[in-house]
């Protein structure tokens, strides 16, 4: 795999020194659904879902990409794409140096190409641990692309979304990022193309009005949050509690926003066979 | 006029509304009600009407004045079933060849448990492709509030114009500053940082005119609306929707 960042970057610096002494006891994260405390290496040994409730942890745009994509697969486009502090915003340049130290990645988004089960795609994920996968410029503008060069040699796309919508600090340039992307998807579409999209926890605001709705078809892990509004936005507009399970995967897909719910360990065949189902041969209409 | 004294006049409680724009600019409006999948949302009023001699679409967020009114209206702030009602009205433009002219005037799509129950998410997002591929016309004016999504969804257009006292923004500045500072009464301190002004977008080419407020403002906007019409009326219907997308392609991080 092509990677010049540790897979990693995130976990390595939030994990816990080890403690070398006798008494040391193993790390412990909590599920933050069903409270259980889960060793971190059994998280990681059941690609970060919780083996008691099924629960899925956020996880990195590396980590993702190792997932779905056939190892060594994976070429990236766009990676020397930085973002800048277009309306000079107070503390933003502060915050994108954070969020790379945090993330190692430059902006939200990893675009690339990669095959899954041997079936050319493109790929885009969006980093939750960047910014909350908020989109700016730079991520409006590789998905732009991505979706422009999978028109251009006629393959799918692939995409995951995480995100906590538009990024304020861009302002309405981050707001256009919206129309943006939307023109790239529907020319993808009016060529024919396959537009998978996942949702994963959580994806809220301009992602999801813009493309994460926009795939042919649309899929979400177990009980991410998926919605407009964020809960805390809509419960102080409406000042009541929000239902429980209110916004989660499968509230979507009960009230037909979804094609299906898929777990972390059943996407890459899931994806696989979507991809063969719709294979079409280069230049066939 | 500072930034904050902007939102302030785009949301002043006297400030015109859609409808009293389109009663200066269209003549003979009929209304066309409801989405055939859910309701008739009254924060959207769409139909049809004469622009001088050329029948048009036109679609507007619509506040009220009264207090009845206003909360019949919902404040301007829409549910999903208003947003498929403006797509609706577009898709019929687009069959019988009618330009479509959009007028923004709100502080956002509604945030509620029944609008996410029936998509307010995807209502948006299918508005957005289905606009960017639009095959007639389309000119938008943000006349007061253009708050984030909900008035994107009214302006993925070939023209975007902002009236000299409106405002456009991602987030309100009472958001905004709550995020930033916690404090949700720095929204005059947020107001300068989001460049939300008519100027402001003029300056970073997201919107293409800004027009004035002046006591011709309906004539005013009714010449440049003909102008415009005629315009992108006469382009083949491929080059506009291709303009349209390189209008929005150009925006952040230019390539």
């Amino acid at each position: 795999m092509r990677f010049n960042k540790p897979k990693n970057a995130l976990e390595g610096q939030a994990r816990p020194l080890p403690d070398m002494s006798e008494s040391a006891t193993e790390p412990l994260v909590v599920c933050n659904k069903c409270k259980k405390a889960l060793t971190l290496d059994e998280l990681e040994h059941n690609l970060h879902v919780c083996p008691y409730c099924r629960n899925h942890f956020m996880i990195n745009a590396r980590q993702r990409i190792h997932l779905i994509a056939d190892a060594g697969s994976f070429v990236e486009f766009d990676q020397e794409l930085q973002p800048t502090n277009i309306l000079g915003f107070p503390d933003y340049d502060k915050k994108l140096e954070v969020a790379h130290l945090q993330s190692a990645e430059n902006d939200s988004v990893v675009s690339g190409e990669c095959t899954i089960e041997g079936r050319g795609a493109v790929l885009f994920v969006m980093d939750p641990y960047f910014m909350m996968g908020s989109m700016g410029s730079i991520a409006g503008e590789k998905i732009t692309r991505a979706f422009e060069r999978a028109t251009v040699a006629g393959l799918p796309v692939i995409g995951f979304t995480a995100s906590g919508g538009a990024r304020m600090q861009e302002g309405v340039v981050s707001l256009m990022q919206m129309a943006k992307t939307s023109g790239a998807v529907r020319k993808h579409s009016d060529a024919g193309n396959l537009f998978v999209s996942v949702l994963t926890d959580p994806t809220t605001g301009g992602v999801t009005a813009s493309f994460a709705m926009e795939a042919d078809i649309i899929l979400a892990e177990p009980y991410a949050l998926i919605g407009f509004a964020g809960p805390r936005v809509i419960e102080q507009t409406i000042r009541k509690k929000l239902p429980a399970g209110f916004q989660r995967a499968e509230f979507q897909l009960e009230h037909g926003f979804l094609d299906d719910i898929v777990g972390r360990k059943r996407q890459r065949p899931y994806l696989a066979q979507l991809l063969e189902m719709h294979h079409r041969e280069r230049g066939q209409a | 006029m500072t930034a904050y004294e902007k939102v302030a006049a785009a949301r002043a409680r006297h400030r015109f509304t859609s409808l009293d724009l389109m009663g200066e600019v269209f003549s003979g409006f009929i209304e066309m009600h409801g989405d055939r999948r859910f309701a008739d949302d009254k924060a959207i009023v769409a139909g049809l009407a004469w622009l001088d001699e050329t029948p048009v679409t036109v679609i507007g967020i619509e506040k009220g004045h009264t207090v009845k009114e206003r909360s019949m209206r919902n404040f301007g702030s829409a549910h999903p079933e208003g947003y498929r009602k403006a797509l609706r009205q577009m898709k019929l433009a687009e069959k019988f060849g009618r330009p479509v002219v959009c007028f923004i005037d709100t502080s956002g799509a509604y945030c509620g448990i029944g609008a996410e129950e029936r998509g307010q998410g995807q209502a948006i997002a299918e508005n957005l492709t289905e606009m960017m591929a639009l095959k007639t016309p389309v000119i938008s004016v943000i006349i007061g509030e253009g708050g984030s999504g909900g008035a994107l969804a009214l302006a993925v257009a070939d023209e975007v114009w902002m009236l000299e006292n409106s405002i456009y923004s991602v987030i309100s500045p009472e958001g905004c500053a709550s995020i930033l500072w916690k404090d949700s009464t720095k929204a005059k301190e947020a107001s300068e940082c989001l460049k939300l002004t008519a100027e402001d977008l003029y300056g970073l080419g997201v919107i293409d005119a800004i027009i004035p407020e002046t006591k011709e403002l309906g004539p005013d906007l009714k010449s440049r609306l003909v102008a415009a019409i005629a315009k992108y009326g006469s382009l083949p219907r491929d080059v506009l929707c291709e303009d349209r997308y390189q209008k929005f392609r150009r925006i952040g991080a230019g390539s």
